[in-house]
């Protein structure tokens, strides 16, 4: 246990000290303060203003943009350290390779949660401050989604960096794992094959294991609660789950997928050649 | 100690070990030579248990792959590249110690032996240091622990005169409790540090050979070069090994060789040897007093 957060406290400051990470966090930071400087907290959508609505636009934001964001960085920097002979190295000492891989895999996870999460927390604070009202079960429940997809796409970005050879493939194989999960979003090509004649069945099942839709419907839950924007699968799925339900599968799902590709990735990391 | 039983590696159709057979007792220090693409770092890399491979590698009877940390816990590594490690120094002796159970002190210790002042560069991050400060601290990792197999790729390459003295040194004192091998492109780079040469190529073992053993590791030569005129170029290359010019005969060049390193400063005034009005070389012990002349 103690090499398993000696490599994650390895691998966070390895990360702090990365370009990456100042991009990455300036983004997600530069997010809120432009949401504020475009006075987004007074304006009024669907009934929610304020801070409530800055939330909403901040985790859409996210949405479009975490997944990637964590599959290129991941993918980038651990097949990277591979090529670079970083793995030669350090795995040339006594460590196991379970305490290696999943105490990078805890490490990083912090890393991408936490610039994030603070951004949001930055913005309630602020918020806070100058009065507004505080919506504490919309934090909470975007905390919690936010979490589940970013240990959700950490767990690729793993998979994809076990099994890609080099980087330029690995941050290829990420690109087009995201661009899929892209086009079977609710309304770009599952609405194409639900018009062309897809069952029903069949268009709930992809909308269901695509981890971007299952994050985009419950993230447009809260100011949308029949889904009429998001089409007929959501709609079949809130009918199916729930709305209670369909959060519970929200949260859990990913972190699930993400757990099983992580698990996949370090059977095949322990398989197969390490450097 | 270490053996390997007809080892073959694959990488897909390109099979890069063809059944290597190899067996390294303790006490050994052995040069593992050959050019690029010979199979010198697939064979280390299969040694370290980093590398599945057909055939059968066994440290003291286990295999490093399935025991990794009894096995590791026991090889002190130097890879011929540095990785790009961000990681400030501190952190990475404080990783690697407890990693290794050993104690960063003592590998501050050794890192200050090398003229690496470990301290001084606590916070530095591992990546901005000098290709010869990265070698040396890799080296104090390996060397400040109990390791009884030292497995070092090209290792003396980024070091000066002094610290490779001191390195020849601190392997002097683990030559009769632990196995050496010393990857190198060149034969005259480690030839000194071993006593027995295995050289391969094209993923085959195609000399194995025992070498006298008579060069003391921790032995240094006073040397005296004088050069016919003066030339830069000798001068730099003299220079670099640490030598001075004498203040009344700017001609003539004082400075120190390891001994293990004779063939190679040898090799080096071979380039010059147009240059070259005199040459004497002696022995020193270690509390400074000249030896028989050599």
């Amino acid at each position: 246990m103690n090499h398993l957060w000696l490599t994650a406290w390895a691998d966070i400051v390895e990360s702090l000290r990365a370009r990456w990470f100042v991009v990455y966090s300036a983004v997600f930071g530069g997010i809120v303060v432009l949401l504020f400087a475009f006075g987004l907290s007074e304006s009024r959508v669907m009934g929610f203003t304020g801070l409530s609505r800055l939330l909403i636009t901040y985790i859409e934001l996210s949405m479009a943009i975490l997944p990637i964001f964590v599959l290129i960085t991941t993918v980038r920097s651990v097949a990277g350290d591979r090529e670079a002979g970083v793995f030669e190295y350090m795995l040339s000492l006594p460590i196991s390779l379970s305490a290696w891989y999943w105490g990078r895999m805890l490490g990083r996870f912090l890393v991408v949660f936490l610039p994030v999460f603070i951004a949001m927390l930055g913005a309630l604070l602020w918020g806070m401050l100058k009065g507004g009202e505080t919506p504490w079960a919309l934090f909470f429940y975007y905390t919690a989604l936010l979490l589940s997809l970013c240990w959700c796409f950490l767990g690729i970005g793993m998979l994809i960096s076990t099994l890609a050879r080099s980087s330029d493939i690995a941050q290829g194989a990420a690109f087009i794992v995201w661009l899929t999960l892209l086009l079977f979003l609710d309304l770009i090509l599952l609405g194409v094959m639900i018009r062309e004649g897809l069952s029903p069945d069949t268009a709930v099942a992809v909308a269901l294991v695509n981890p971007l839709q299952v994050f985009r419907t419950a993230t447009m839950m809260l100011f949308d609660p029949q889904l009429v924007l998001l089409g007929p699968t959501a709609y079949v799925i809130l009918d199916h789950f729930g709305r209670a339900g369909y959060i519970a599968f929200a949260i859990l799902y990913p972190i699930l997928l993400g757990t099983l590709c992580a698990l996949i990735g370090y059977q095949a990391f322990r398989r197969g050649d390490l450097p | 100690m270490i053996r390997f039983d007809h080892v073959i590696k694959r990488f897909r159709r390109n099979q890069v070990l063809k059944g290597i057979d190899l067996e390294i007792q303790r006490g050994q220090r052995v040069a593992l030579v050959g050019s690029n693409g010979a199979g010198k770092t697939t064979l280390i890399r299969c040694l370290l248990g980093e590398y599945h491979c057909e055939g059968e590698v066994r440290i003291d009877g286990l295999d490093p792959r399935a025991h990794r940390r009894e096995v590791l816990s026991r090889i002190g590594f130097v890879p011929q590249l540095p990785p790009p490690l961000r990681m400030p120094v501190g952190q990475l002796i404080g990783f690697a110690a407890s990693l290794c159970g050993s104690d960063p002190a003592r590998i501050i210790l050794v890192a200050g032996q090398l003229g690496f002042d470990a301290t001084g560069f606590h916070h530095q991050p591992f990546v901005k240091l000098s290709g010869g400060q990265k070698q040396k601290l890799l080296i104090a990792i390996a060397l400040g622990r109990d390791a009884e197999l030292l497995v070092m790729d090209e290792p003396a390459a980024n070091l000066d005169p002094e610290a490779r003295h001191i390195l020849f040194k601190l392997l002097a004192e683990k030559q009769d409790d632990a196995a050496m091998l010393i990857s190198s492109h060149r034969l005259d780079e480690v030839a000194a540090l071993v006593n027995r040469v295995v050289e391969m190529d094209q993923g085959r073992i195609v000399l194995d050979d025992e070498v006298a053993d008579t060069v003391d590791l921790s032995s240094r030569l006073a040397c005296r070069v004088r050069m016919t005129r003066a030339e830069d170029a000798f001068a730099r290359a003299l220079g670099a090994w640490g030598f001075a010019a004498e203040a009344d005969d700017p001609l003539s060049w004082r400075g120190h060789v390891p001994g293990p390193d004779r063939l190679r400063f040898l090799g080096m005034l071979s380039r010059y040897a147009a240059l070259l009005a005199g040459l004497e070389m002696r022995e020193e012990t270690d509390d400074g007093d000249n030896k028989d002349a050599a």
